[in-house]
């Protein structure tokens, strides 16, 4: 029997055309061992909650760089919630003023990462918010 | 309710789930499959292997847009990408180029990273298939990148495999030769607007000419099994046919997608559908047993009698042979 995978979809939500982030988020967790599902730009919150359930994954990474994730991530959380999705942790990263950071954690956010942040840091949380649920 | 009812009442979340077990190969996967079993056996699996860049991902985007407006049929996609051999992890970017399935209900798709073993991929893609096809997808279309014996594993487990190709990429006649004829009941060229399509085609139809397998051959792990089927040999031939399309604006679909019908028409009439089925079974079988007998063994015979066996034939004082027998002898105590 093969071990259990850690999944995760790394999406762009909204307009912003800024996918270098995204692609070196999604480089690094594959090589962390993960099983990336990258769905390229310009989702709409609808399109990630489906594909979050379709793919089944353990994680959602969002990538906005537009100054739009206090309108796009709620969305999302939402959606994945409706969908019985509560078990999915969801880390956002891009340009995200500090000041938005204790809303976006109450709301259900795992994790937020600026520009410059350590992909090590990225994988550990991530492994250490999934340890945290088994 | 079971995982398995719950899919068959049309629960999407379950059906994400129970993908993840079989997967897997979880005791709660392989017990849901027994469960789905029965509901199995009435969608066309349609194989989709090339090249990575040929064009597939945009290839099943269209074929599935087609299935959905034409016909109204329900789609499964299971798009197949590499694993890392350093790491295990993988990139699945299938879904890129999937974009216009979104938002519709009756189209459900799902990545899967190869994993690198060789039999566990077609093992594990064998039973999502399975259950997908329990949850009342008409059809269910394969992605793999076209390497290497899992990929012809997998294309095997299709009814209907096409070939992708495009051109500036297979135009050596020998990538075209390399096997793909063994596995091709459809050969498209994708890409049919750029340059070059005439040399891809030209290599293809010499392919064709040069060699056509009247009667199938399937290998698993290294076991052939030909399947003879009791018709006049012209009603078994199908020669495949070469269909030309453009993935990005969609031009070649409609005809693919006749080809697609005319070769599952095919399949029926010659009795070829019944005869692949069951070989794909009796390969399935074969597997179960080969891994059960091997546990069986493991569990009744200790390691260190294996190591005691061992030190004796590094002594001579056993052959390889008598080891096996003693060892075979003494599990069946
Ligand atoms: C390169 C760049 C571009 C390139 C983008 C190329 C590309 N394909 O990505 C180009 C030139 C195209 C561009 C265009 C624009 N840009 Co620009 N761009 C930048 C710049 C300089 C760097 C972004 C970058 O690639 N960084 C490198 C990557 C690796 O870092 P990163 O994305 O931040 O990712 C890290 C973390 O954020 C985090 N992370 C990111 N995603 C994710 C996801 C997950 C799941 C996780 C866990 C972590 C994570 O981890 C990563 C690794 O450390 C930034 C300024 C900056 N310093 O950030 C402006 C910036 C993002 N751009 C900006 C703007 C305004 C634009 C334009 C609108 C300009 C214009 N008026 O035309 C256009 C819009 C284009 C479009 N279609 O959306 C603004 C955004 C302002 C805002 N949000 O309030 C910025 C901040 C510049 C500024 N200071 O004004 N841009
Ligand atoms: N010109 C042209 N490009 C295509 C066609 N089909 C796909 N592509 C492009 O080829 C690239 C690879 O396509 P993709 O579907 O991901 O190929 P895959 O790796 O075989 O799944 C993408 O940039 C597509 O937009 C086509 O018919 N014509
Ligand atoms: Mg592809």
């Amino acid at each position: 029997m093969s071990e259990k995978k850690i999944r995760v979809l790394v999406a762009k939500p909204g307009l912003d055309g800024h996918d270098r982030g995204a692609k070196v988020v999604a480089r690094a967790l594959r090589d962390a061992g993960m099983e990336v599902i990258y769905t390229g730009l310009r989702q709409t919150p609808e399109m990630i909650a489906e594909a979050a359930l379709q793919e089944d994954v353990d994680v959602v990474g969002l990538s906005i760089l537009s100054g739009a994730h206090m309108a796009l991530a709620p969305r999302i959380l939402d959606l994945l919630k409706a969908n019985g999705q509560t078990h999915v942790k969801v880390f956002l990263g891009g340009i995200i003023p500090d000041e938005d950071l204790p809303r976006l954690k109450e709301m259900g956010v795992t994790g937020v990462y600026g520009p410059g942040a350590n992909t090590e840091d990225i994988i550990n949380d991530i492994r250490g918010a999934l340890a945290e649920k088994a | 309710m079971t995982l398995a009812a719950s899919i068959l009442a049309g629960d999407r979340l379950s059906l994400a789930r129970l993908l993840t077990q079989v997967e897997n190969d979880s005791p709660e996967g392989r017990a849901a499959l027994t469960d789905l079993f029965p509901h199995t056996g009435r969608a066309h699996l349609v194989g989709v292997t090339g090249a990575p860049g040929t064009g597939k991902s945009s290839l099943v985007n269209q074929l599935a847009l087609h299935y959905r407006k034409q016909a109204d049929q329900r789609v499964a996609v299971v798009a197949v990408d590499p694993s890392s051999p350093f790491t295990g992890g993988a990139v699945l970017g299938d879904r890129v180029r999937m974009r216009d399935l979104s938002g519709d209900p009756n189209v459900f798709i799902r990545s899967m990273a190869s994993r690198g073993s060789l039999g566990g991929l077609a093992q594990a893609t064998a039973g999502m298939v399975q259950v997908f096809d329990a949850a009342g997808f008409d059809v269910i279309l394969i992605e793999t990148v076209g390497a290497g014996q899992s990929e012809v594993d997998i294309a095997r487990l299709a009814h209907t495999t096409l070939v992708v190709e495009a051109p500036g990429l297979g135009d050596d006649i020998q990538a075209i030769k390399a096997g793909i004829l063994e596995i091709a009941d459809i050969l498209v060229i994708n890409k049919a607007d750029r340059p070059g399509v005439e040399n891809t085609e030209r290599a293809l139809k010499s392919t064709l000419e040069l060699a056509h397998p009247a009667q199938r051959v399937f290998r698993h792990h290294g076991q052939y099994m030909s399947v003879a089927v009791d018709l006049p040999i012209d009603k078994q031939m199908w020669i495949p046919p070469i269909q030309k399309t453009v993935s990005t604006e969609g031009r070649g679909i409609p005809e693919l997608v006749e080809a697609i019908a005319r070769h599952a028409e095919h399949l029926r009439s010659s009795g070829d559908w019944a005869a692949r089925e069951r070989a794909r079974l009796e390969v399935e079988l074969e597997m179960l047993i080969q891994e059960a007998l091997v546990a069986r063994f493991s569990a009744s015979v200790p390691p260190q009698k294996i190591q005691q066996t061992v030190e004796r034939m590094a002594k001579r004082d056993l052959s390889p042979w008598e080891a096996a027998n003693f060892l075979m002898n003494g599990a069946s105590e």
